[in-house]
């Protein structure tokens, strides 16, 4: 076990623990900030990925935008739901038991499927991930298409999400 | 050591604890951080099929790209049918949420 793997099974280990306490904080202020800690893992495993591209995207959309707008949604909202009543459903424990059959069904497929023993290839000298995905998202043989479907989707939504939460 | 397997079963796990904060959650925004961690899970899962397929094809992080957007629609959106729920009828709790009930 070398330090790659040491520190792979570190985020990994950080990033389920806060995620669970995600689901499971009585407080949902904390569990916001407990979103951050499991967003800022996922940023940490695109980086062991090679995918700094998306590591730096992932700081800046889900911690700096998202997370954010979560904290507002829940202080602007906190008056109706206090802190001290159940958080939970009824019926939670059909959703750790449905949560639980779904982990181990995934792993058991993973497993069963043979796709565990894939090596790592390595990255050639002169290939940049970046460069890479910034010709492809905006070379017409490839990706601008998509791209520019989801620039007029996310401005749909922002102008709808503006309708909607407008105070008359 | 660390090969693909250990990354997809890393984002099984993240997705399951996601499905489950969805499930058992109370409030509306609780149950929209629970489809964060999903998606996120899902993004994992893509990158580490890019990474250890063939890294010149750059399909997986366009996809991951793609999600990003997506994500950012979904929860300006979510959050601000929230935030106008609780404007009209004082609740956050999603049980409480049916207008549409007859």
């Amino acid at each position: 076990m070398n330090g790659f793997d040491f520190i792979f099974l570190f985020v990994a280990l950080v990033t389920l623990v806060s995620a669970f306490k995600v689901v499971t904080a009585p407080k949902l202020i904390h569990a916001a900030l407990w979103l951050i800690v499991a967003l800022f893992g996922v940023a940490m495993t695109y980086v062991l990925l090679n995918a700094a591209f998306l590591a730096v995207v992932q700081v800046v959309v889900y911690i700096g935008a998202i997370a954010i707008l979560m904290i507002f949604a829940i202080m602007l909202t906190r008056k109706v739901m206090e802190d001290t009543g159940p958080q939970m459903n009824p019926n939670w424990g059909w959703a750790a038991i449905l949560g639980a059959a779904f982990f181990a069904g995934l792993t058991w497929l993973l497993l069963k499927s043979g796709a565990e023993g894939a090596a790592l290839p390595s990255l050639a000298a002169d290939f940049d991930p970046i460069v890479e995905l910034g010709q492809q998202l905006v070379s017409p043989n490839a990706y601008v298409l998509p791209f520019e479907v989801a620039s007029v989707l996310l401005l749909a939504a922002l102008i709808g999400a503006i309708v909607v939460a407008w105070e008359k | 050591m660390i090969n693909l397997s250990w990354y997809l079963i890393f984002a099984a796990a993240l997705f399951s604890i996601g499905l489950y904060g969805v499930l058992s959650r109370k409030n509306a925004v609780a149950i929209l951080m629970g489809i964060e961690l999903m998606l996120n899970a899902i993004n994992i899962n893509l990158v580490a099929f890019w990474r250890y397929q063939d890294p010149t094809v750059i399909t997986g992080q366009v996809f991951a790209v793609i999600v990003f957007a997506v994500a950012a629609a979904e929860v300006a959106v979510g959050l601000a049918l929230v935030i106008s729920l609780y404007r009209r009828k004082n609740t956050v709790v999603a049980n409480d949420i049916n207008l549409l009930k007859w």
